[in-house]
């Protein structure tokens, strides 16, 4: 551990550690452009400039290594002259266009002026102008602003894995730009916004619709997948103008999904605004207390097994709990939080975690993907399994769909068949998993959601066991799930009671006239059309295929609009916060259910969301470590012994640019999956165009 | 003045066969199997002990170079990369080397290869440099012909290969880490260092990059002795030098002299003369565009070795003397060297990128005066602003001729600018 | 690069290219056959006189490089052309050690003799014309060079006359134009006169 001087402080760090994370390790600022953590060094924009004591001229903090006995100065003389030097450099052919430009305010290179740029310029010479670069849908390009620091082209390079950016040309007529037969089709590449630090890349819908300075923050979690981003809520009124990641070294790390952050125009389209009840087979504008009474005019004496309930992806962990104890007080157990019908055993808590977590994923050595494209079902987390392969010695195979996914693996086959060969330990890749000393496994929707989906999860669990994927301080058992709700739902118990019926049943049960009633949390995803002539109420914040359907619409909140906990694809519970205040007369989800409690006679005990919450907690203890995983013991048996079939495994979302009611009702997704095209399980989408 | 008998490339003017043949007339590989078997660590020492200092430019230290490669092969080959990237404005001397004596390089490389612990060694010829790399190929295939490289390479049971890699115009590759990149196949962008190739060169492995002639002089080195060649030249600047001797001379020419010869004999006994008599010298850049230019009065006494040129804040570069008898209009000839600088650029660092470029506009400015009094400190700072913040050295390079220009032929910019501001006034 | 270019459709070394290019990739150890796309794109560029962006995408299949790598490249070099050029490539060389030998002279009498400026075409589709960096033939100054070669010791009458050679089909001799012995001084050698060759004699 070599220990160093900067300005006078002493500091001790690792071997390897470089001046400008020793200083970053002290709080000394330095300024950077090219540079970024999360990338490989550049070192060519050359704003850090320190000096070091017995080295001839000032190095470059960001790719100097420290030293034992280093001394380091940041702010002399030389080293303001020095960034003056740089900073005067890059304004000479940087336009002079701040008051109109979307970076305006939270720009490095206009903050980084304001210290080390002068009042006036000294260049005479005419500015360089640089044609913009067509990226597509998401991010708006003013290449004239561009600084060349390259940190867009390693981040879609070393992150994204989609290597389409580059520096074109040499000198001073290097163009960043994209190659012309390729698209930016990465699922990260909203990304590039946040780490240009300067307005080349921006925020295309939200183009000239705000200044940054402007805007109300939320630190939040995300809901449109099944990761549970941290990010933040950027609003102005009430009105959401942006959505950006958060760190959470845990989770996302810096990053997020292209869908997480640009599908938030649809929080503003197809919203349902006021309840509404169907007269004369028109959804007719209704009061809440209209709403209510229709549908307790329908309950009314109705028997507990003719009533069901499906929460959907989105569905919040208090409005499950209040609607799974509402349905108790009716006492129906028909209910289910597995829209698509997967092959998820809620008894066993380990048996639909990703058990590893989301970090744990850079540790494994050896990883089996079944039924998953985990670059269109999680692109951050795909981001994670890529940034562990390209450290090396990590072996990676896939069974189910053939498709790019940004890192190389060994395509084993189609089908669950091979799983089955690999569980007996008849495959060769038994032996890989076998020989690793973190093995892993990931097990998607797509081979769960099926009706051979227990016999895959069985000869998971079988292979998890018989190759050590479980050991002392690992568990390579891990399920992707796509559904932000999923997990919540599976943790409070919101599945079939004794003798309930699951999401198919119940599907089953409103055709044949056997279920009545058809609670739909946010369940847009199942076959609406196929609930026969079943009562439906749905509840829901888009006037998607469920609201369509329904008989009484109850309109709820947007996960940016709650405060509301979702727990993750690890089992990590976390919660997002109010940013902006449904719409209308929409409101918080657990707050309707609660109401409707009142009308239909079976008042739920809770009347505030810390009660709900006490309630959340008392079902599992799950809700009360926020932000953490909770190991999940490893024991219990799960899943069936029976053979799978020999279907081919896709994955479970087919357009990743459309998932939800949200990106559904979202036009910049439209556009995208425009675009980009949609379907990862059958259309190639590599990066070669 | 330098002995025949004492010059090493006796066929620069290719005059005489430069394959197999003639190559062995001349005493190319003579007894080399001889020389591997004395050893690695003989070999490094006798290189050091030659005082044998880089061809290429910066004079760093051949035989120390070598020693800096780890000891023992781990995990890694070693490769050597011999630099014949030639493009310092003013040198053609790796050209003659390598068109006429191409087989000195390729024994200097299974030498240098087997003392470094490489079994491969890369050429990186210019790509311009077409015939050039026929000649080099033809050698290379000639060589593996005969059994003097490739597997047990001269029956020394060391395995050598070396092959060519031309490169295809960018100055900046000349620079070992740019070319190490370019090799690569990538942009020819110089790296960071550290770390350094000896460490982690081509393919992230273990690399030494030398100079064309550092190379091709190093098997006559080991033949005829360390001490032979450190006899020749001055202490700490020995051995003999190929020279490129151009612009305003009556016979500009290549020649291979002793180090620490006065810069005034070479040009009067190689190059016939300064045109016009010496008393019409204006000013001498003396190795190559990269280093600061030389007065009259400097270039009287002056003597071409690396110590004796950097005393006079210059440099023995790639000893390529480019001469301008006072006809030249120097602020022209500066600026074309700041476009030179400019166009070669790779775009990197930022001071670099931006900078070379607005000294090369304000130059063009100043060759017709049409420029500001106050543009001239201007310049300087911009060129100061430059120096000394970039990656590589293009930066530097960039830099020092205009800040010479400055140093020593400000009055001339000033009288340019108050004759263009009186011009434009009277009309 | 100029927006009028045609890009072709499609690209595909002929059978003699192709095996060159697998004799260059061969030259590199495995797995770093990235090293081969300069050799692969100069050998585009001699079967096609120019380097195509179908080109760059079948060299980038050939060396599992993402295409914008090899665009990077085939875009940092000044020897690839990224639009088609004459039959000839004439490049003149405008360095300092040129300039101060009449490479004024040099460029002039192109220009007059080809009727085009830098960077252009004559419309025959016989020559481009270009200006360029230092060359590395400086005692040999002014000089310039039409595709593989290099025409040294120039002024404006050689100049038109290996540019009218060139026109009326005939190959012109490389080299020094004034009869000089490469890069030895003119009128003869000041060194290397008294050698005599030990294994010669011998």
């Amino acid at each position: 551990m070599p220990k160093l001087t900067i300005d006078g402080r002493e500091i001790e760090v690792e071997a390897g550690t470089t001046i400008i994370q020793a200083a970053d390790q002290l709080g000394i600022e330095i300024p950077r452009f090219c540079y970024h953590e999360r990338l490989a060094i550049a070192g060519n924009c050359r704003m850090c400039l320190v000096e070091v004591e017995k080295m001839p001229k000032p190095v470059a903090s960001c790719a100097q290594p420290v030293g034992e006995g280093m001394v380091v100065k940041t702010n002399t003389a030389v080293v303001r002259k020095a960034r003056q030097g740089v900073m005067e450099f890059l304004l000479i052919n940087h336009p002079l266009d701040c008051p109109i430009c979307d970076q305006g305010g939270e720009c490095d290179l206009q903050d980084q002026a304001m210290a080390y740029g002068s009042d006036r310029g000294r260049c005479q010479e005419g500015k360089r102008a640089v044609p913009d670069k067509d990226y597509g849908p998401l991010v708006q390009t003013m290449m004239t602003r561009c600084i060349q620091c390259t940190r867009c082209i390693r981040f879609i390079s070393e992150v994204a894995g989609t290597p389409v950016l580059g520096g074109l040309g040499r000198g001073e007529h290097l163009e960043i730009g994209r190659y012309v037969n390729a698209a930016v089709s990465s699922e990260l590449s909203g990304n590039l916004i946040d780490l240009c630090p300067v307005g080349a890349l921006t925020n295309k819908p939200a183009s000239y619709t705000y200044r940054a300075w402007e805007l109300k923050k939320t630190e939040s979690i995300d809901a449109m997948d099944g990761l549970g981003a941290s990010i933040r809520v950027d609003t102005r009124g009430n009105e959401v103008i942006r959505v950006l990641p958060r760190v959470n070294e845990d989770v996302n790390e810096e990053w997020l999904s292209d869908r997480s952050r640009f599908a938030v125009d649809g929080l503003k389209r197809q919203r349902l605004d006021r309840p509404y009840v169907r007269k004369d087979g028109k959804l007719q504008p209704a009061s809440w207390a209209e709403a209510f009474a229709a549908i307790a005019a329908r309950i009314k004496g109705l028997d507990g097994s003719k009533i069901a309930a499906i929460a959907g992806d989105q569905a919040d962990a208090e409005a499950m709990v209040a609607l799974k104890d509402l349905m108790a007080l009716l006492g129906s157990p028909n209910l289910d939080c597995r829209q698509d019908g997967a092959k998820l055993d809620p008894a066993v808590r380990a048996s639909y975690l990703f058990n590893s977590t989301a970090a744990g994923i850079e540790e494994a050595d050896a990883l089996l993907l079944i039924g998953t494209n985990p670059r269109k079902e999680s692109p951050v987390l795909n981001a994670r399994i890529r940034k562990r392969w390209s450290k090396g010695g990590f072996k990676v195979a896939r069974i189910g769909h053939k498709s790019d996914l940004t890192y190389k693996y060994e395509h084993l086959g189609a089908s669950a068949t091979v799983l089955k060969d690999i569980a007996d330990g008849k495959h060769p890749f038994f032996e890989v998993l076998k020989a690793a000393a973190k093995p892993a496994l990931i097990i998607g929707q797509g081979a769960l959601a099926a009706d051979d989906g227990a016999a895959i999860l069985g000869l998971a669990r079988k292979l998890a066991d018989a190759a050590g994927l479980v050991k002392d301080g690992w568990n390579g058992f891990n399920v992707l799930h796509t559904a932000a709700a999923r997990v919540g739902g599976l943790d409070l118990g919101f599945v079939p009671g004794t003798g309930g019926r699951d999401t198919a049943a119940i599907v089953d049960g409103a055709a044949k006239g056997d279920i009545s009633v058809v609670f739909l949390l946010g369940a847009d995803e199942i076959d609406v059309k196929g609930l026969g002539s079943a009562f439906v109420v749905y509840q829901g914040s888009h006037g998607d295929a469920g609201a369509h359907r329904a008989d009484v619409v109850l309109p709820g909140a947007a996960y940016t609009e709650k405060n509301a906990t979702y727990v993750n694809t690890e089992g990590r519970a976390q919660q997002t916060k109010l940013a902006v205040f449904p719409p209308g007369e929409a409101k918080e989800d657990w707050r309707i259910i609660r109401a409707l409690s009142e009308t239909l006679g079976k008042l739920l005990p809770y009347d505030s969301l810390k009660a709900v919450r006490e309630r959340l907690t008392k079902v599992s203890p799950v809700f009360a470590a926020i932000g953490e995983v909770t190991a999940a013991p490893w024991g219990a048996a799960f899943g069936t012994d029976g053979t799978p079939s020999d279907r081919s495994l896709v994955s479970g979302i087919d357009n990743f640019y459309m998932t939800d009611p949200i990106s559904r009702a979202s036009k910049t997704m439209a556009e995208c999956t425009a675009a980009f095209g949609g379907g990862c399980n059958h259309k190639k989408t590599g990066t070669h165009g | 003045m330098l002995r025949d008998s004492d010059r090493i490339f006796t066929n620069l003017y290719g005059l005489h066969d430069w394959r197999l043949a003639g190559a062995r007339s001349r005493g190319d590989w003579n007894g080399t199997k001889d020389i591997l078997a004395k050893g690695r660590d003989w070999i490094i020492d006798e290189m050091k002990n030659s005082g044998l200092r880089g061809r290429g430019g910066a004079g760093f230290p051949t035989g120390v170079k070598w020693s800096f490669m780890p000891k023992t092969e781990g995990p890694r080959p070693h490769y050597l990369v011999i630099n014949a990237d030639e493009g310092e404005p003013g040198t053609c001397k790796d050209r003659e080397m390598m068109r006429f004596d191409p087989h000195k390089l390729v024994e200097g490389a299974l030498i240098a290869s087997f003392a470094i612990g490489a079994h491969a060694a890369y050429i990186y010829i210019r790509g311009e440099f077409v015939r050039e790399a026929e000649h080099l190929n033809y050698a290379i295939d000639e060589a593996r012909a005969a059994g003097l490289i490739g597997p047990n390479a001269c029956g020394s049971g060391w395995d050598c290969e070396v092959y060519v890699h031309r490169g295809a115009g960018a100055y900046v590759c000349g620079e070992e880490s740019a070319l190490i990149e370019s090799l690569e196949g990538k942009k020819g962008q110089p790296r960071l260092k550290p770390p350094f190739p000896a460490g982690v060169g081509l393919y992230g492995c273990p690399t030494t990059v030398n100079n064309v002639e550092s190379i091709a002089v190093s098997p006559t080195i080991l033949r005829r002795g360390a001490s032979w060649f450190a006899g020749l030249g001055k202490p700490n600047n020995t051995g003999t030098k190929v020279f490129c001797i151009s612009g305003h001379v009556n016979n500009p020419c290549n020649v291979e002299e002793e180090m620490g010869v006065p810069l005034k004999d070479l040009i009067e006994k190689h190059a016939g003369g300064v045109r016009g008599g010496w008393d019409n010298l204006l000013a001498i850049i003396p190795g190559g565009s990269s280093v600061p230019m030389l007065n009259k009065a400097q270039c009287d006494t002056v003597t071409m070795d690396f110590d004796a040129l950097k005393a006079q804040r210059s440099g023995l570069g790639t000893a390529a003397v480019i001469v301008m008898d006072k006809s030249t209009d120097l602020v022209r000839a500066i600026a074309r060297l700041s476009k030179f600088y400019w166009h070669e650029s790779c775009g990197q660092c930022t001071p670099c990128r931006e900078g070379t470029g607005w000294m090369a506009r304000i130059m063009n400015r100043m060759v017709t005066g049409d420029a500001q009094l106050s543009e001239i400190d201007l310049l300087e700072e911009v060129s100061r602003q430059i120096e000394g913040h970039t990656i590589c050295a293009l930066g530097d390079a960039a830099a020092w001729p205009v800040q010479g220009l400055i140093r020593t032929f400000r009055p001339e910019l000033e009288r340019r600018i108050k004759d263009r501001q009186a011009k434009t006034r009277a009309a | 690069m100029s927006n009028m270019t045609h890009e072709p459709n499609s690209f595909a070394f002929t059978a003699d290219y192709a095996e060159k290019a697998k004799a260059f990739i061969a030259k590199y150890p495995a797995g770093r056959q990235q090293s081969a796309v300069m050799p692969l794109l100069d050998l585009a560029q001699r079967q096609e006189g120019w380097v195509s962006r179908a080109a760059m995408e079948v060299i980038a299949g050939m060396l599992d490089m993402a295409p914008i790598r090899v665009e990077e490249v085939a875009t940092f070099y000044t020897m690839y052309n990224r639009k088609p050029v004459g039959k000839f490539h004439v490049q003149v060389c405008t360095n300092l050690p040129c300039m101060l030998r009449g490479s004024d002279d040099v460029v002039a009498a192109a220009k007059a003799a080809l009727g085009v400026d830098f960077g252009d075409m004559t419309s025959d589709g016989l020559f481009t014309l270009s200006e360029v960096e230092c060359l590395g033939a400086c005692v040999n100054a002014p000089m310039m060079q039409i595709n593989d070669d290099y025409y040294e010791d120039l002024d404006a009458n050689s100049t038109k006359a290996v540019l009218e050679a060139l026109k009326r089909g005939e190959t012109p001799k490389p080299g020094p134009q004034n009869g000089r012995q490469f890069s030895c001084p003119a009128g003869g050698p000041t060194s290397l006169t008294e050698l005599t060759f030990q294994t010669e004699k011998a």
